[in-house]
């Protein structure tokens, strides 16, 4: 017998390979390649800098979905189907959060290093992009609930998602750079980003159920 | 005893409008004076420093915008964990009535420093750990405004905006702990800073008197800002009975 949150995740998984997966890859290809039509094609300077266009890339990117997370739930409602099911809201909320995660967020992780390439990051700091992002997207995505959550049933809230989120993503995108600098010193940077990423990992389900049962109409 | 009962009368929103009706004409006198006092001490009366010449005067105003702009979002925070547990009904005004006052210190705060910044470091702008933290705040500040305007109902629009406002106040210290981190990082010690040193008395005082003339500013605006809003509502009310009443004349109400 299927359990409730196994349910939630193979169908979130399912409606994600429908389509729209790849979109997010191709977001992030598109900032990727605008940002040497800004500086310029100095191979040198988009070496240096090439970490932090990736991250912000992906954090961009990773902003694309959020706003049809819990919308698309409410709007067929499968989210009232949620706040009935037996299994606590809070971890319905978390497994939508992993199939978010495993269908944009870590296709984002996989292509950092062939992007890291078109910008000659070095195989090395390459490794370390894709690490911080592993480490990194799901803090993004359990962050991003909680403004998806906060939307919910607003016809403004596509844009109002990255206008909440963003000032809260700093955090993981300072500690996320200084981890794919390997100048800068071990591990630390990572840790600490791992440590934000755990944190989220309680705060983002608990304040996104919280919200949803309240706004609950 | 008396005075507690005397401060929880006042969570009736028609009691408490009786009383800022009451309370703010005195409060206004109060701020005026103490504002022209600690202005007069600030701008005459205090001497000017050695190093900075007349541009230190900016730090009476700077300072204590800096202090109300925190102080607005704690008062937000208080006012969530009202919305959320208590469901008070006086919570949800307040909070709302505190976030523009908020931002507007917290712009002033940035618009004095980058005005003060010009003279010290030589540009208006400096990635300083500080300034970066408050335009952090600032842009919450900002985001609270848009989500509260975005949501039509007031009391779903009081809920989320309480929901948040905690998850900012969760999330307002481990963004400055990051952002003093990435400073220290990105610019050793460049930004000629304003240490500690012990202050003069002359400099003290007139800081003080400001910080108090404008915490009563904060409160003068923010008491009305809370009238203005329970009135706001009231009408809202008023308005949506008298439609209700003409469109379903002729039936019952419910």
């Amino acid at each position: 017998m299927r359990t409730p949150l196994g349910a939630v995740l193979s169908r979130d998984l399912a409606l994600a390979r429908g389509g729209g997966a790849g979109l997010g890859v191709m977001f992030f290809l598109l900032v990727v390649t605008l940002t040497p039509f800004a500086i310029g094609p100095d191979l040198a300077l988009l070496a240096r800098i090439g970490p932090a266009i990736l991250w912000l890339g992906a954090l961009l990117a990773s902003l694309l979905g959020l706003d049809r997370l819990l919308q698309a739930d409410h709007e067929d409602g499968s989210l009232d189907l949620m706040h009935l099911a037996p299994a606590p809201l809070e971890l319905q909320v978390a497994a939508k959060i992993l199939a978010h995660w495993l269908a944009t967020g870590l296709p984002l992780v996989l292509a950092a290093p062939l992007f890291g390439v078109m910008l000659d990051v070095g195989p090395e700091v390459s490794v370390r992009v894709a690490l911080a992002l592993l480490v990194g997207t799901p803090a993004l995505a359990c962050l991003g609930a909680v403004g998806a959550a906060l939307t919910v049933g607003l016809r403004r809230g596509g844009l109002l998602v990255p206008v909440l989120i963003l000032p809260l993503a700093v955090p993981v995108l300072i500690f996320g750079v200084a981890a794919c600098d390997a100048a800068r010193g071990g591990w630390a940077p990572l840790s600490v980003l791992a440590g934000l990423a755990l944190g989220y990992a309680v705060l983002g389900p608990v304040a996104a159920a919280g919200a949803l049962r309240l706004l609950r109409d | 005893m008396a005075l507690l009962s005397s401060i929880t009368a006042l969570a009736n929103p028609a009691r408490f409008s009786a009383f800022a009706t009451r309370v703010l004409p005195w409060l206004a006198a109060a701020t005026a004076a103490m504002l022209a006092l600690g202005l007069y001490l600030g701008l005459v009366v205090a001497p000017a420093d050695y190093q900075q010449g007349e541009t230190v005067r900016i730090m009476f105003l700077h300072v204590p915008s800096a202090w109300l702009g925190m102080m607005g979002y704690t008062i937000m925070a208080v006012a969530s964990l009202g919305v959320l547990i208590w469901r008070h009904p006086l919570a949800d005004v307040a909070a709302k009535a505190a976030a523009p006052l908020g931002a507007a210190f917290t712009f002033l705060a940035l618009a004095t420093g980058s005005l003060w910044g010009k003279p010290m470091w030589g540009t208006y702008w400096v990635w300083d750990a500080r300034l970066t933290s408050f335009l952090i705040l600032f842009l919450m500040y900002l985001g609270l405004m848009a989500l509260r305007s975005a949501i039509e109902e007031p009391s779903r629009a009081a809920k989320a905006c309480a929901v948040l406002t905690l998850v900012g106040s969760v999330n307002i210290p481990i963004i400055k702990f990051s952002v003093d981190w990435w400073n220290t990082l990105h610019q050793p010690a460049s930004v000629t800073r304003m240490g500690k040193p012990a202050m003069d008395p002359t400099i003290l005082w007139p800081l003080l008197a400001n910080a108090l003339a404008f915490t009563l500013l904060f409160v003068v605006l923010h008491l009305a800002a809370m009238r203005t809003e329970l009135i706001r509502r009231r009408l809202r009310t008023l308005r949506i009975t008298a439609a209700a009443s003409a469109a379903f004349a002729p039936e019952p109400a419910e």
